[in-house]
């Protein structure tokens, strides 16, 4: 017989256990899934998960698309944790590359030491000011933050679009919907000859102690955890509710646009419409699998990079499209959440004897 | 072009086309909203939605099986959500942004084979008076069955959400789940039919586009509107009558920004595209600055985890 109990208290073993227990499934239901449309699914899981990392060039592509989403996991963190539900990080990625790509392109045809330094600053800018308007809303006339950040999401991707098609247009771009390719100077250093990794990554890890810093040693962490675990709480303590709301999407918006600029000013060079494979989205679950701590995040940026990468080798080898990553990741979202159902229920398998049930 | 009263005729027939699937969608998570759940899916069920619809409709050759098949499809997928959320006690937010992501990846795949073959003509009815009424005619006649069913729907939601018993229950539900339950009213069960239905209209609201609307299969087809239907719900103030007004609106802008190019209007067409999203903003700014406003129709446990203990 099965007796299920809520639990007072999960055990923090459990809590980080489960993540790993929703990778596993996700590979098991995409092997169903592989199964289903046909494929041999030890073979296309081998091609999703293995090859793509079996060689330098793979594994630095993986930290690649793994150092957007760990960006923007970190900055989301903080909103989450303090019950902040700010969903539109792409919009946020796509303002910061469109502010930080407009001074990259100030400078097309200049080169000095400044000009890097100068681009990522106005990227950080441009996405802390995109996420304020949420901020400001939520804050100040009570609007619903999740539908507003949304939303600016498709107005910043318009925006965008009106730029490389209009006034930042490349004049000798032949009516390409892209900008002109930024000067060397706009550039992230890349870390080794033939690979794309680049400087960027040190941006993420830098987010990463500096959020971890914040969050576990600073009584500002200490307010964020207590709004988000009890808003009367917090009220009641005299934290100053609407700053910290300010707060967090700032540091949201501002490793949003981080991220945007880092790709802008790393693989692309240029703006043009498809700055971002939508890492904005996918970087919310980033923050869940990672449990909104800094070092999970880390892990949890590596394990879903991985399902970009694998979607991307699975279509060269396989003919798979593509998009079985975003099958993978809403998969290991659904997993995810599911079993966080055993941090709130304990699941106890009775055995009862016979005479006891004959009672 | 001339601004002649049947051309203006014919501009409403085309904005209505254009709002029925913010409608349908709409009215679908209206319902489900109404029961205290939020599901961000929409986006995810109404391309499942879409993708299934076309599927069958090739497979089968039979619209109807298409037009039913596509929303049990949304029911399926929403299965997904109404058990994690109901039954798992998952965050409502979370778990919707999951099955839209998951929908759009899944209908890709499903629908690999389907790109580039061509849709089949949908029947439309009372094609002659169409033609023979100038200014009515295309305004009334002429639409494919959906069209009047979509219209009707906002109607049929408000009576049933205020004339009758399953409505106040639905209504109860979502304000008070707590006394709801108390009252011997299964909080979880009525919450899953609303979420099944709600994934039924969004479901049927994807087969929309992918059958009639634009009668064939393009990944990622739904283009955001899954997400315009969700603002609708809010800037129509969770009131049925008012995402039928809200959704001419935004077909509106809709149409308007073809025209416009067509006829060399010179304001860039992405500021007429981002116009629906912006307003959506400016509408929640107003409603929610009055909280009274807002508070009448908004189901006070919306997005919360209801537990019973056992």
């Amino acid at each position: 017989m099965i007796k299920i109990e809520k639990r007072d208290d999960a055990p923090m073993a459990l809590y980080f256990f489960t993540p790993f227990i929703a990778i596993i499934l996700t590979i098991l239901g995409g092997g169903i899934i592989f199964y289903i449309l046909g494929f041999n699914p030890i073979e296309a899981l081998k091609f999703y998960f293995i090859t793509p990392i079996s060689n330098l060039y793979g594994l630095s592509e993986l930290l690649l698309k793994a150092t957007p989403l760990c960006l923007i996991a970190i900055g989301l963190s903080f909103c989450f944790k303090s019950n902040n539900w700010n969903i539109g990080a792409e919009g946020q990625l796509t303002f910061g590359a469109i502010v930080g790509g407009g001074v990259a392109l100030l400078f097309y045809n200049q080169e000095g030491f400044y000009i890097l330094p100068l681009v990522i600053l106005a990227g950080a800018i441009g996405g802390m000011i995109f996420a304020l308007i949420p901020a400001i809303l939520k804050t100040y006339f009570n609007t619903n933050e999740i539908l507003v950040s949304l939303m600016l999401v498709y107005v910043s991707k318009l925006l965008l679009d009106y730029l490389v098609v209009g006034p930042w247009s490349n004049p000798e771009g032949f009516n390409f919907p892209e900008t002109r390719q930024f000067s060397d100077s706009s550039r992230m250093p890349l870390l080794f000859e033939g690979l794309r990794i680049h400087a960027g990554i040190f941006l993420a890890l830098a987010a990463v102690m500096l959020s971890w810093f914040t969050l576990y040693k600073t009584y500002l962490g200490f307010q964020i955890k207590v709004s988000g675990l009890s808003l009367k709480t917090a009220k009641y303590a005299g934290f100053k509710g609407k700053t910290m709301i300010l707060f967090v999407f700032m540091i949201s918006g501002a490793c949003a646009g981080l991220a945007g600029v880092g790709e802008i000013t790393g693989p692309i060079g240029q703006l043009h419409r498809m700055i971002s494979p939508d890492y904005g989205f996918t970087a919310i679950i980033v923050a869940f699998l990672g449990r909104l701590n800094p070092f999970g995040i880390i892990f949890a940026s590596l394990v879903v990079a991985l399902t970009y990468l694998g979607a991307e080798t699975a279509q060269i080898f396989l003919q798979i499209p593509k998009y079985t990553g975003q099958v993978f990741q809403g998969m290991i979202l659904f997993f995810l959440l599911a079993s966080d159902y055993l941090l709130f229920f304990k699941v106890k398998i009775l055995n009862l004897k016979k005479n006891e049930l004959r009672h | 072009m001339s601004l002649d009263i049947s051309f203006i005729g014919i501009l409403i027939g085309s904005i209505m086309a254009s709002s029925v699937p913010l409608i349908l969608a709409a009215s679908g998570e209206l319902i489900t909203e109404r029961s205290g759940v939020l599901n961000l899916g929409v986006e995810g069920m109404m391309i499942i939605g879409a993708i299934s619809g076309f599927a069958l409709m090739v497979i089968t050759d039979n619209l109807f099986i298409a037009i039913v098949g596509s929303m049990l499809s949304g029911v399926i997928i929403s299965l997904i959500f109404g058990f994690l959320t109901q039954s798992l006690l998952t965050n409502h937010v979370a778990t919707g942004l999951a099955l839209t992501i998951f929908g759009i990846g899944l209908s890709a795949m499903l629908g690999k084979n389907f790109v580039g073959i061509p849709g089949k003509e949908f029947p439309i009815l009372f094609s002659s008076l169409k033609e023979s009424i100038p200014f009515f005619g295309p305004i009334l006649f002429g639409h494919s069955i959906v069209l009047y069913f979509a219209f009707a729907l906002p109607f049929l939601t408000n009576y049933f959400l205020k004339k009758t018993k399953l409505g106040l229950v639905v209504r109860a539900v979502g304000d008070s789940p707590v006394s709801a339950s108390n009252q011997g009213i299964n909080v979880i069960l009525v919450r899953y039919c609303c979420i099944l239905y709600g994934g039924a209209m969004c479901g049927l609201a994807g087969a929309y586009l992918s059958l009639i609307y634009t009668p064939q299969w393009i990944e990622n087809m739904t283009a955001g509107r899954g997400w315009i239907a969700l603002a609708l719900v809010v800037f129509a103030t969770w009131s049925p009558i008012k995402v039928l007004i809200g959704a001419l609106i935004f077909g509106g802008i809709t149409i308007l920004q073809l025209h416009m190019q067509a006829i060399g209007f010179r304001i860039p067409v992405q500021f007429l595209s981002a116009l629906p999203y912006l307003m959506t903003i400016i509408v929640l700014v107003v409603i929610s600055r009055d909280s009274r406003k807002i508070k009448l129709n908004t189901p006070t446990s919306l997005g919360r985890i209801f537990y019973k203990e056992k």
